[in-house]
């Protein structure tokens, strides 16, 4: 699945702590699992997750093969301002892929 | 005479309908409210990405779903809770999966879908959403008859090394512990579903493969039609039972 | 009684539902209580403020619901700096590590993860006063019967 699902409120009043929640489409093979020929499967999962608004980090969270596959994290921000909030995440291969959300504060 | 055998049978009907369970209410608390949430769901980012299939043009004919059929939920709502149908064009009764790969080579000229191939997942629970909340009425004519009882056959027959059939696991004992786990009605309502054991989405077919390899009996190719029998008659004794795809089940 | 499977890593299940799961590699204390010690440091470890939200049974340990939230302000002056998760009984102690500031309003995540089994996890968070907290939860975990192969 290309795109992560992404639930940010599209409107907000200034000064409201808002709910956030992404989930994203992997595998989160976590390193402990062997194939049906016995063979060991390579660790591959979503390492790093940041989520900035205006491009001030407002979270992260560093995963590791314990979550989840097709990983959700929830988490909460204060509606400061008009703007993007954007989440950046990093594979073990080093794929970096990011995904945006918009948010109208009033 | 007759009214009181017809009141007899409606009241036979009503007690097999009260007693019959969606597999969501044999699920944990935890479960069912991974389901509710649509923003939790796992099985919403095959939702999302059938919508962008469902409008993305494919094939010689350069057509997408939306050009013959516009916004999905009008066009293909309750199409879920009424399939498997007979298709006069295929001669046969075919599936969700099966419309959509037809509908891909015969009118999109495009090559069909794999089995379990995330985008045929991505389309069949997108189409399966549209559905949701709706009751279950599969039509079994004069020519889904055959189909239905061969369906029947197959989960009431005894099979695999266990020498057991779906019918003594799902209606004479369900409700019961199996390991760990109660033993659900087999009603496919959610399907595709996002089962966590799998740790990812899956269909009917991918399902009844799961029950026949516990089973330790012979699971046939994707490709057999005796996944389609059993699809239907599950469907049909599913009856009045609500559609809840994409299900998030254990 | 038959026993209705077998799974790759040789789990029986006796039938009347007892469970034996054969653990995989598992953490061991010292593991767990280095991991910790990386978050921790030589602060001690306090009971209070934080609330580990986790079910007592989990129907399956490939994706268990969890939530964390501590009673804290998030102020500049006063905040939760971050968040950890650690299972007892996992390959690898680490669950995740979360970091927050006064920006998220309140002190909160929810995530799924995976247990390998039954065990304790261990919630912790890291005040920007450098004190940590803590609290922890038991689950059972059971498992199916039936499985696919993998």
């Amino acid at each position: 699945m290309a795109r992560p699902l992404i639930n940010v409120p599209a409107k907000a009043k200034k000064g409201e702590v808002v709910d956030i929640k992404i989930l994203i489409s992997h595998p989160m093979e976590s390193g402990q699992r062997r194939d049906n020929s016995g063979q060991p499967i390579a660790r591959d999962i979503i390492n790093l997750l940041v989520c900035t608004y205006n491009d001030t980090e407002v979270f992260r969270a560093e995963l590791f093969p314990a979550i989840a596959a097709n990983p959700f994290l929830s988490f909460c921000t204060v509606a400061t301002e008009t703007g993007t909030l954007k989440f950046t995440w990093t594979d073990d291969h080093g794929t970096v892929d990011t995904a945006t959300a918009p948010i109208e504060v009033t | 005479m007759i009214r009181f055998f017809v009141v007899a049978l409606l009241a036979f009907a009503a007690v097999a309908t009260a007693q019959k369970k969606s597999g969501y209410e044999f699920s944990s608390r935890e479960t069912q409210a991974m389901q509710d949430d649509d923003a939790a769901n796992p099985g919403f980012l095959w939702v999302q990405q059938g919508e962008t299939l469902w409008n993305r043009r494919d094939g010689a004919a350069g057509k997408s779903c939306a050009d013959c059929h516009g916004e999905a939920n009008n066009s293909v709502r309750g199409v879920a809770a009424r399939y498997p149908v007979f298709a006069p064009e295929a001669g046969a009764v075919i599936d969700i999966e099966q419309r959509i790969n037809r509908c891909r080579t015969e009118h999109q000229q495009a090559k069909p879908l794999a089995y379990e191939s995330d985008d045929l997942l991505a389309l069949t629970s997108f189409v399966g959403k549209q559905s949701r909340a709706m009751s279950i009425d599969v039509a079994i004519d004069a020519r889904a008859r055959s189909t239905f009882e061969r369906g029947k056959t197959l989960f009431e027959q005894r099979q695999g090394q266990i020498n057991l059939s779906c019918s003594q696991c799902h209606d004479d004992n369900w409700g019961k512990q199996l390991a760990g786990s109660p033993i659900p009605q087999a009603h496919p309502t959610g399907y595709p579903a996002y089962r966590l054991e799998w740790q990812t989405l899956g269909s009917l077919r991918r399902r009844l493969r799961n029950c026949l390899i516990g089973m330790r009996a012979e699971a046939p190719p994707y490709e057999s039609a005796d996944y389609v029998a059993l699809e239907l008659f599950l469907m049909a004794r599913a009856k009045g039972l609500a559609i809840d795809t994409p299900s998030v089940r254990r | 009684m038959t026993r209705l499977y077998r799974r790759r890593d040789v789990l029986a299940t006796a039938a009347g539902g007892a469970l034996l799961p054969l653990v995989p590699a598992q953490a061991t204390p010292d593991t767990m209580a280095a991991a910790i010690k990386e978050v921790v440091g030589t602060a001690p470890l306090k009971p209070g403020k934080v609330k580990l939200d986790l079910p007592p049974l989990a129907e399956n340990g490939n994706a268990v619901s969890v939530s964390v939230t501590v009673d804290n302000p998030m102020t500049e002056a006063n905040h939760v700096r971050s968040i950890h998760l650690f299972a007892e009984s996992n390959p690898l102690p680490n669950v995740v590590h979360v970091t927050l500031g006064p920006r998220a309003g309140r002190a909160f995540f929810a995530t799924r993860m995976r247990l390998s089994t039954s065990q304790k996890v261990i919630a912790i968070a890291k005040l920007s006063d450098g004190t940590c907290w803590t609290d922890s939860a038991q689950i059972v975990v059971t498992l199916a019967a039936c499985i696919e192969d993998l």
